[in-house]
């Protein structure tokens, strides 16, 4: 392995991209759209030599860098990697290009070249947008945020991203969103700050407990070889708890997500949804679980209570929805659920299965999001009812609406699938109650996807929609590479789960279980062959 | 009874910060007599520029000093030269917003005449004149070098006579805003009745401490506070008198209700001179008499001082979110903000000292560059500080709403930003002062002021502007000068803050 400083690299061209997007001249928007998305196409190709280089077998952290930034706190700037944090960085470099290609005209003051004509009583007016450098620009600022908080392994310097990452997405969503836009922006802020400075204080706590040890630090690897006293991690897991619960969101910190969902522009929301959320479930795995043992085991119980609720709960409330953003953005809070059951259910198959559902919950999200945008586009409307048969004009669209949407529901042999089934396996074999509680939410997931495909897509055309085009080669391309992934990984996912699974190995054993009974465990293999 | 004082031994190098100071705003009074009307305003900003640069000069020559003069009611310590360094050069940032004349059509922000009555026909003619006043120069001297001595005061009748030094040049600069001129007096009156009032708490607590410890020496004091013979009833009188009085100058609750009126009423250079430096110097005020006055009876201040801490933070913040105009909400965050202050001072250990330190550095800085862009935000009447005139800036000028919004943002403590470490800094001293319930109370209490924060950035960037909504003036290089070094600071200080960090830590030691 060369010292090269990849994650730095990496984490440092996109911010550099932003600047230079931002110095272009104003008139020039097609110059800012082509270097932004060149830029992300070059943090993509470095992080696909990365991860060539990273040993499935090697130490737990690659690609290390460590230097002093503010030793008056005991803050260092300090990065390296994990199996987890490796995809989720992936993840990152493979959505951002995807999303920047998707918002090419989403962010022009001018109407959507794909938008129908305007009919009575069904438009979405949206508000004027701000600037398209200024987006793009944005958009790559998100971008390195992203990837420092996935590859900071020094508590105070995770902080730092995870509280800073809220400024351009803040903006994004109040500049460029739908009509609630300053409501959905100020709720979603609001809401993360709290969690966050929650948080700060539990980051506080944290030092003063390891200086009481002798050894101020924020330093991942020495934090997780300290011993703290029960209350004091009780205390201290749940600051960081509820910040990561309502990242996540779990029920039930989960009000914002549908309105910041819903209202934010399409490449907002496939980031925010496919990957700021994620680092809620992240920070679960990489800082609640080993920092902090005794207390997840002992609270274990009750955040599984709670991810169940959201499971169902989620579910439900995306069949009810008549708003299409809404109405992914509930069946998010459902596979959070899923996902926070597999990193609390401690067994090596679920935390795995966990992983990988954050991983492929982007790429099938990310899919269904950017093809409703496309819909949205078009249709001007964001209602379910004013849809109907689209598939007859459509139907390059209504595929992929149905490819994505299944993907949702965790059809096999595509990827979502694998990530469910291991979460529900190895939860089954520590909580049977939860896991067979949880898999009514795939029955409910089949009810809300195939009711909302079969209610825009077939049936008769609505007469507003005659004149609506299908989709174009370059939106065709944006969504493509998300479906190719998650079929690749639905047959193949050994690449992602070697990475994977050492760290979650690792994890398992910061927090000091092992997997329940072998007789179990291999009852329940045998029922997968 | 000895009947021959002898004099104390002077040593003039050790004062030397607060001396220069004290004489150019004297040689700024022979200006004001002497020197021909068209030169006098830029000789005068000169010469305070320059006296303020000589003053920084001599407390970097000073650092490290570590002793008591003139008769031990002087500490040169690191405390008192730190924040001396610091009001030097925001009294510098403060001279220039002063002299900015570019602003406001007919002059400065400050009016020529501050004692015709607003309304008459003089009154009138007054805001059509381009008359203009240059007293405020040396008044500002005046001020700031009472405000150098205030921190550094290791005796309390000296601490007095800092406190009026610095307040009544405060009280009449208070009442000289060019525009609103009814509001303007409103708010001399009012600083300076409420202000009296606690001048009269803080005198009657030092002869209640004489009475304890036979001495007005904090040295002294803290000796005394350690043998159990003298009356506890005379100690605790003494010091809540006297925190009535300081609790004032910093705005902590329930003695805050001047603040949001003052901050309004008064000019906008002075209002954050008074907001940056005024702060500052009874901070370190406050940090002096706690922590070396009374550093061994923490058992009886500290409870009460929590629940001060407590009632600053929930009182401005929530306060702050009912507010419209923009002056005001800033006026209750800098309330909020001396709750968050005084968790540092209550942690009393070196951490809670430099933390505070840094605090007030940070701070200063924001806050001085946020009322210069307050400034930028006219209409015809004056600056527009209703927030509802501020809807849209962000279309209109992106470079000063943006501004803003990083200042907003840096007073929210968003991390990148000065704030954050700032309040970073002084949490982390709070735990380990054992005060962890005021810190959940701090952070609750820094989301509510998230909110009205993010409220003026929607304002700014989400809404459409209105037609005949305000302009913004072209600042000359004065008032840039001032927002381009609060950006510098805000920005250095939140990625890059260990030098600044080890500065407060090397300063963090009061000499007793």
């Amino acid at each position: 392995m060369s010292s090269f400083p990849w994650l730095t690299t990496i984490g440092v061209v996109p911010l550099i991209g932003a600047l230079v997007v931002s110095a272009l001249p104003r008139n020039r928007p097609q110059l800012a759209k082509q270097v932004a998305l060149a830029v992300s196409l070059l943090v993509l190709v470095l992080t696909i030599v990365m991860c060539a280089g990273f040993e499935a077998k090697g130490p737990r952290f690659q690609f290390v860098q460590a230097h002093d930034w503010i030793p008056a706190f005991g803050a260092q700037y300090a990065v390296g990697v994990d199996g987890i944090a490796l995809v989720l960085i992936a993840l990152v470099a493979v959505l951002v290009p995807v999303v920047l290609l998707a918002s090419w005209y989403d962010a022009d003051p001018t109407p959507h070249p794909m938008a129908g004509e305007l009919t009575e009583g069904a438009e979405i007016v949206d508000p004027p947008k701000r600037g398209v450098k200024t987006f793009f620009a944005l958009m790559l600022v998100l971008e390195t945020m992203m990837i420092g908080v996935f590859a900071a392994t020094d508590v105070f310097l995770f902080y730092v991203f995870f509280e800073a990452m809220l400024i351009p997405m803040y903006f994004i969503i109040g500049s460029y969103g739908g009509p609630k836009r300053s409501y959905a922006a100020v709720k979603f802020l609001l809401y993360s700050l709290f969690g966050g400075l929650l948080m700060l204080a539990a980051v506080i706590g944290l030092y003063v407990a390891s200086a009481n040890q002798g050894l101020g630090t924020f330093s991942f690897d020495k934090l997780t070889q300290l011993e703290f006293s029960h209350s004091t991690q009780i205390w201290l897991f749940l600051g960081f708890f509820i910040a990561f619960a309502i990242k996540a969101p779990l029920f039930p910190f989960h009000t914002w997500l549908p309105d910041a969902g819903a209202e934010a522009p399409v490449g907002g929301a496939v980031l925010l949804v496919g990957v700021l959320d994620k680092v809620g479930t992240f920070g679960f795995l990489r800082y609640c679980l080993p920092l902090f043992p005794y207390a997840s085991r002992t609270l274990a119980p009750y955040i599984i209570v709670l991810c169940i609720i959201g499971v169902l709960y989620g579910a439900l409330l995306a069949m009810g929805q008549k708003d299409l953003k809404r109405l992914v953005s509930y069946t998010s809070i459902a596979h959070f659920g899923f996902i926070g059951l597999g990193c609390f259910a401690f067994t090596t198959q679920a935390a795995t299965g966990a992983v990988l559902y954050m991983v492929n919950h982007g790429l099938s999200t990310g899919a269904l999001f950017l093809v409703i945008g496309f819909l949205v586009a078009r249709g001007r409307s964001r209602l379910v009812g004013d849809y109907s048969g689209i598939a007859n004009v459509a139907p390059v669209l209504a595929g992929l609406f149905f490819v994505s949407g299944l993907s949702s529901l965790a059809l096999p042999g595509l990827s979502t699938f694998v990530s469910e089934f291991l979460v529900l396996v190895g939860s089954f074999t520590r909580y049977p109650v939860a896991a067979v509680l949880a898999t009514i939410g795939i029955i409910l997931a089949a009810l809300y996807i195939l009711l909302v495909f079969q209610r825009t897509m077939q049936g008769p055309l609505a007469a507003a929609y005659t004149q609506m085009r299908d989709l174009q080669f370059r939106e065709v391309l944006v969504v493509a590479p998300l479906i190719a992934l998650m079929l690749f990984l639905g047959f193949y996912p050994k690449p992602l789960t070697d990475v994977i699974t050492p760290a979650v190995n690792a994890t398992m054993q910061d927090v000091g279980v092992k997997d329940p009974a072998p007789t179990l465990l291999s009852h329940s293999t045998t029922q997968r062959r | 009874m000895p009947t021959d004082i002898q004099a104390p031994e002077i040593l003039y190098g050790p004062l030397s910060p607060i001396l220069i100071v004290l004489g150019v705003a004297v040689l700024g009074v022979l200006v004001e007599a002497f020197v021909p009307g068209r030169l006098r305003r830029i000789v005068q900003i000169v010469l305070s520029l320059a006296g303020l640069l000589a003053a920084l000069v001599a407390v970097v020559l000073l650092a490290g000093t570590n002793k008591l003069v003139a008769g031990e009611a002087v500490a040169v310590d690191g405390p008192t030269l730190f924040l001396q360094g610091l009001l030097a050069i925001l009294g510098m940032v403060g001279v220039l917003m002063l002299a900015e004349r570019s602003l406001d059509s007919s002059g400065g922000a400050v009016v020529s005449k501050a004692a015709v009555t607003p309304g008459t026909r003089e009154d009138v003619a007054l805001s059509e004149s381009d008359a203009i006043q240059s007293e405020v120069f040396p008044l500002a001297l005046f001020s700031l070098a009472g405000m150098m001595l205030f921190p550094a005061a290791n005796n309390l009748l000296l601490m007095f006579v800092a406190l009026e030094v610095l307040s009544f040049p405060l009280y009449i600069m208070a009442g000289l805003a060019r525009r609103r001129r009814l509001l303007s007096q409103e708010a001399a009156l009012k600083y300076f009745l409420l202000g009296s009032f606690a001048s009269a708490f803080f005198i009657y607590g030092v002869a209640l401490l004489y009475g304890y410890a036979g001495s007005v020496d904090l040295g002294r004091i803290f000796d005394a506070t350690g043998n159990a013979a003298n009356s506890d009833v005379l100690l605790f009188a003494g010091i809540a008198m006297l925190a009535v009085g300081l609790l004032f100058k910093i705005g902590a609750v329930p003695f805050h209700a001047w603040t949001p009126d003052v901050y309004q009423g008064s000019p906008t250079p002075v209002t954050a001179l008074m907001a940056a430096c005024t702060k500052i110097a009874a901070f370190g005020a406050v940090l002096r008499v706690f922590y070396v006055g009374f550093g061994q009876a923490s058992w009886d201040w500290r409870p009460v001082m929590w629940g001060v801490a407590i009632l600053t933070m929930v009182v401005g913040a929530v306060l702050a979110v009912t507010q419209t105009d923009i002056k005001r909400m800033l006026a209750y965050s800098a309330i909020a903000h001396t709750g968050f202050i005084l968790v540092g001072v209550i942690a009393l250990n070196k951490d809670g000292l430099s933390g505070t330190l840094f605090y007030l550095a940070t701070y200063g800085f924001t806050t001085m560059a946020s009322f210069a862009l307050v400034s930028l935000v006219r209409d015809s009447s004056g600056e527009a500080t209703h927030l509802a005139q501020w809807t849209g800036l962000g279309r209109r000028s992106p470079l000063v709403a943006g501004s803003f919004a990083l200042f907003l943002f840096a007073l929210a403590g968003i991390p990148l930003t000065s704030g954050f470490i700032a309040k970073f800094a002084v949490f982390k001293a709070g735990i380990e002062g054992g005060a962890t319930p005021l810190v959940i109370v701090g952070v609750i209490t820094s989301a509510v002021t998230a909110f009205f924060y993010a409220r003026v950035v929607v304002l700014m960037f989400f809404n459409e502007p209105a037609p005949d909504g305000p302009t913004v003036a072209i600042p000359s290089g004065y008032t840039a000068a001032t927002i381009a070094l609060g950006l510098a600071v805000t920005v250095v200080l939140g990625v890059l803050p260990q030098p600044v960090l080890d500065l407060a830590n090397q300063a963090a030691l009061f000499v007793r």
